[in-house]
């Protein structure tokens, strides 16, 4: 049967803005009343309130019946298009995976919403233990020596990545020496950002014609300034960079440590690790490659682990066993301190709990290696494609995605990435450019991860197909995308002109409705 | 798969062998294995990851799991007494209903067309939270209310161009700890005392203490102690005198009966959601909140993504995009503000959801239970011989420290015989402020009723008298 693109149409609501539902006195929910006896014997509770710190005038919050408030946000879900939804493939270095439904019951079980952090260690021993073997699983499936799950992000755990590797160099009186963190430019943004807030020099190394790190370009950027490497592999185009360990052992030999950026290890579980890669420090998101579902961006986990030697700048507390119980571990001799309250975004723990019981260590390989059966068999698909291209690496193999340039596409037809884009949610789906700065020009990046059929992947390059015939055939249509979607094209000129820019709706009363 | 040849798993389609041999044949490899070609056999994996059996059956991994859970003993199942950065406030069905919705929870960064939705619910969010703090801009919601601080202090030293911040001494230390190694790099970090009587901060020590190398001035209103300071005004006062900025801390389910920050002379004001309609999950329901005025001086320096409403081509039709988004790390990498990714966009549609269940008299009854409630408890718990509430001299929102100094036991042993009678008494901070010798942080909400109040005081009576 040949493939066909869908005669698809988002729902489009039309749906006003909360406040412009609102209707004076309707009310969503009555929330516990207090008891005749207590407001006998303690009074209206206000009244003790400092005078000038009572509210005068209640906040001008919407009011709107129940059902009325259930409808707009379900209403407002339907114009948002989930990886339920569609065939999530464009949004390339999300891995936007199948998140089970069983494990949404278990995490939203009261058995673990209802639990306070401060509670009696003695009352928790389940939770606990989720989180310890957690730990011992991705101790596995990396090589290092201990996690913890407190950031609560990947980027928050780059955070910590450099965090630590500034304890480390404090402790051995280097810190002030040390002061230059090297990334790479197809790592994450947040590879760069995150150690620049804790005070470092970002050193950026570029791509050679391979479209991997320059190794000489590392080697001459490295000196006793050196603090650290922070780098993905495969990086954002999916290609494996084979000198990785040369690399490590480059920053070694300068006295600095390596933080792998694993958020997304999606091609290479049970196949390659950090530990053999010599890194020091890894992380790896829950809500990437361990299933848990991404939630409009968030909440998350960057599950972050060590070596050995890192143990002691770890953020506190850390999960432990003494052979008897679980407990939290304050005792951590060196460290950071905390990055995130508590524990961490622990529904997302048990989540990959969860997804890792379900698989097990075969079942772990087997979706790596469907990952990355599924992206080779995109690959040769897209590049079959009119004006599509794959940058670097001609003719090899890639991992878990790659970043596709439409530069000659774009050259033949004027029809850009951003065009394509806003063509391909016409048909339901998905397409993401790429993070800045654009180094392919006209970059589309897709990552198939292992939970799409072969039809259905089919059916996603049908739409890319059906969009490049229409470039070439009849622009317009691309370039005054999308027409079926929840609006039209958005006039974004007033979205940095701070004279217009409204971020709530009483900025925009006072500055648009005048 | 596994030991079971063959075995397709539901959650991996292509594990079906005539498919997967199908690909490779279109692919022009014979072997999954030649994918993998740029991996040198040095980094090869050639162990086996020691993880245990997979339970295949969904209905396995249900018993496993839920048998685990089941070791847990919740704040249902006992009455709680526990606040200190996580609260137990009810949260409305609808809540959990639209943050379950498959499409909010399984979406994550597409375009403002596609998830037109996505950016309108959040644009809302931030609408409904700038009227409650009374401020025109709010962030699309960070991790915590720690890195909502943390990032609040950066912002004010960037904005003032200056490398000290005063922070209360009456804080959480775990989120001192936070903004400790947040900030510590490029800040220097001094306190602020607080008058040990009443609570409220020491104007003495903050101008002794403040000078012109002060970015801002960081306190909490309500403070960790749950005490609510009366002398914003003249804090915020004495800070815009040396030109420093004042950032308040405040719990928002506290504004519908507390004045906003804003209107005693805060700059900037962060804090957390978790109280508005997000179960506490052992910590994990946690999510920051960032606003200021709508100057440009301070929306160029927040990291976070803010959404803003425009038009379409179409008349009539809303859109939404980012506010200068080039100021994000998404944008410009170690140039852009701070960083920015992937944090807890879904509570703060909850939040949303949350605010516009209330409304203006929802939230404000709301607060006004919650004075009650913990004035209830208060009294009660200070009848009982021996048993101090110490700064019982100033008002308090939802949570107050109790003195068990006098009683001759520790708030460890006290908390023991509670949790034997089925009670998780208050948060013991003896250790975090050790100055304070055996005292209790305690936090009672809507939830709590007059029968567990009384079962409390009755409670505490047996295991001390």
């Amino acid at each position: 049967m040949k493939t066909k693109v869908r005669n698809f149409h988002q729902a489009k609501w039309d749906e006003p803005v909360i406040y412009e539902l609102s209707s004076k006195g309707e009310q969503g929910i009555i929330m516990p009343d207090v008891e005749h006896e207590i407001a006998a014997e303690v009074g209206d509770g206000i009244s003790k309130i400092p005078e000038n710190m009572i509210r005068k005038q209640a906040p001008n919050l919407p009011e709107l019946s129940q059902m009325r408030v259930l409808k707009h946000y379900l209403r407002l879900s339907q114009e948002t298009l989930g990886a339920d939804l569609n065939v999530d493939i464009g949004q390339g270095t999300c891995t936007m995976k199948y998140s089970p439904k069983i494990n949404e019951q278990f995490a939203t079980s009261p058995k673990l919403t209802e639990l306070h952090p401060s509670q009696d260690e003695s009352t928790v021993q389940g939770i606990l233990k989720i989180m310890y073997k957690m730990d011992i699983f991705l101790r596995e499936i990396s090589g290092m020596d201990k996690f913890t799950f407190q950031p609560g992000g990947g980027s928050q755990a780059i955070l910590t990545m450099a965090s630590i590797i500034q304890a480390y160099h404090d402790f051995n009186g280097e810190s002030e020496k040390r002061d230059e963190i090297i990334t790479t430019i197809f790592s994450h943004p947040s590879d760069a950002a995150a150690p620049a807030v804790k005070g470092y020099k970002i050193i950026t190394i570029y791509p050679n014609e391979d479209g991997l790190p320059d190794l000489e370009a590392l080697k001459e950027a490295v000196s006793e300034r050196t603090a650290g490497l922070l780098i993905t592999n495969p990086e954002d185009t999916g290609i494996f960079n084979p000198k990785i360990a040369e690399f490590t052992r480059i920053i070694h030999e300068a006295g600095g440590l390596c933080g792998y950026d694993q958020a997304n290890a999606n091609g290479i579980l049970g196949i390659t690790r950090s530990k053999e890669a010599g890194f020091d420090i890894c992380f790896f998101n829950l809500h990437k490659t361990f299933s848990s579902p991404h939630g409009c961006g968030g909440p998350a986990t960057g599950a972050l682990g060590v070596t050995r030697e890192l143990v002691k700048f770890m953020p506190v507390p850390l999960v432990e066993f003494d052979g008897e119980k679980y407990y939290l571990n304050y005792d951590i001799s060196e460290s950071i301190g905390k990055i995130r309250s508590y524990y961490g975004v622990t529904a997302a723990v048990v989540k990959a709990y969860s997804w890792v019981m379900s698989l097990g260590s075969e079942g772990l390989k087997e979706v790596s290696r469907v990952a990355v059966l599924n992206n080779n068999y995109l690959l040769k698909k897209v590049l079959e494609l009119r004006g599509a291209s794959a940058p670097y690496a001609k003719g090899r193999h890639r991992i878990e995605q790659v970043r596709y340039s439409w530069e000659k596409l774009t050259e033949e037809t004027g029809v850009t990435t951003e065009d394509i884009t806003n063509r391909m949610i016409d048909f339901g789906f998905h397409m993401w450019s790429s993070h800045h700065p654009f180094i392919v020009p006209q970059p589309m990046t897709l990552e198939p991860t292992e939970s799409y059929s072969k039809a259905e992947i089919d059916e996603y390059i049908a739409g890319l197909k059906k969009v490049v015939e229409e470039a070439y055939e009849n622009p317009d249509i691309v370039k005054s995308a999308p027409h079926r979607s929840v609006v039209h094209k958005i006039d974004t000129s007033s979205l940095d002109d701070p004279s217009k820019w409204a971020v709530t709706w009483r900025a925009y009363l006072k500055k648009c409705k005048k | 798969m596994c030991k079971k040849k063959n075995m397709v798993h539901p959650y991996i389609p292509n594990s079906v062998p005539e498919v997967k041999a199908k690909m490779l044949q279109e692919i022009g490899v014979k072997d999954i294995e030649e994918l993998y070609e740029d991996i040198p056999g040095n980094l090869r994996f050639k162990g086996v990851m020691n993880l245990p059996e997979p339970l295949f059956s969904e209905y396995a991994l249900k018993r496993h799991v839920e048998q685990l859970l089941s070791k847990n003993r919740t704040c249902r199942e006992y009455i709680s007494f526990l606040g200190g950065g996580c609260w137990q406030h009810y949260v409305p069905a609808v809540c959990d209903e639209i943050n379950q919705r498959s499409e909010f929870l399984t979406a994550y960064a597409g375009e403002p067309y596609e998830d037109h939705g996505r950016f309108q619910a959040l644009f809302e969010y931030a609408s409904m939270m700038g009227e409650l703090l009374d401020m025109d801009v709010v962030n699309v919601p960070t991790y915590d209310w720690g890195q909502a601080a943390s990032t609040s202090i950066r912002m004010a030293a960037r904005i003032t161009g200056r490398t000290e911040i005063l922070i209360s001494n009456i804080i959480s230390p775990d989120r001192f700890l936070i903004i400790n190694n947040y900030c510590r790099d490029v800040l220097e970090i001094n306190f602020i005392n607080n008058d040990k009587k009443t609570g409220l901060l020491d104007l003495n020590d903050l101008q002794a203490k403040i000078s012109s190398k002060t970015a801002g001035i960081y306190f909490e209103n309500p403070s960790y102690f749950g005490v609510i300071e009366d002398q914003g005004k003249i804090i915020s006062e004495i800070a815009h005198e040396h030109g420093a900025l004042s950032i308040v801390g405040a719990d928002p389910i506290s504004l519908g009966v507390l004045v906003p920050p804003g209107n005693y002379g805060a700059d900037i004001v962060c804090g957390d959601i978790q109280a508005l309609g997000i179960h506490m999950q052992y910590g994990g329901g946690h999510a920051g909140f960032i606003a200021t005025r709508d100057e440009e001086r301070f929306v160029a320096e927040y990291p976070s993504r803010l959404f803003g409403i425009t038009r379409t081509d179409v008349e009539g039709e809303y859109g939404f995009g980012d506010v200068t988004y080039d100021r994000t790390s998404f944008g410009s990498r170690e140039q852009g503000k701070e960083f920015i990714g992937t944090a807890t966009a879904l509570w703060g549609i909850t939040a949303g959801v949350y605010l516009a269940l209330l409304g203006p008299q929802g939230i404000r009854k709301l607060g006004q239970t919650i004075m009650q409630k913990s004035q209830y408890a208060m009294k009660k718990i200070s009848e009982i011989k021996g048993v101090k509430i110490p700064l019982h001299e100033s008002a308090h929102f939802k949570e107050f420290a109790v003195d068990f100094n006098d009683t001759g036991k520790t708030v460890k042993e006290v908390n023991k015989a509670l949790l034997e009678k089925g009670i998780f008494g208050g948060k013991d901070i003896s250790t975090e402020f050790p100055e304070l010798g055996n005292c209790a942080l305690y936090c009672v909400t809507e939830i709590h009723t007059k029968e567990g109040i009384n079962t409390l005081a009755q409670a505490l009576s047996e295991c001390l008298n």
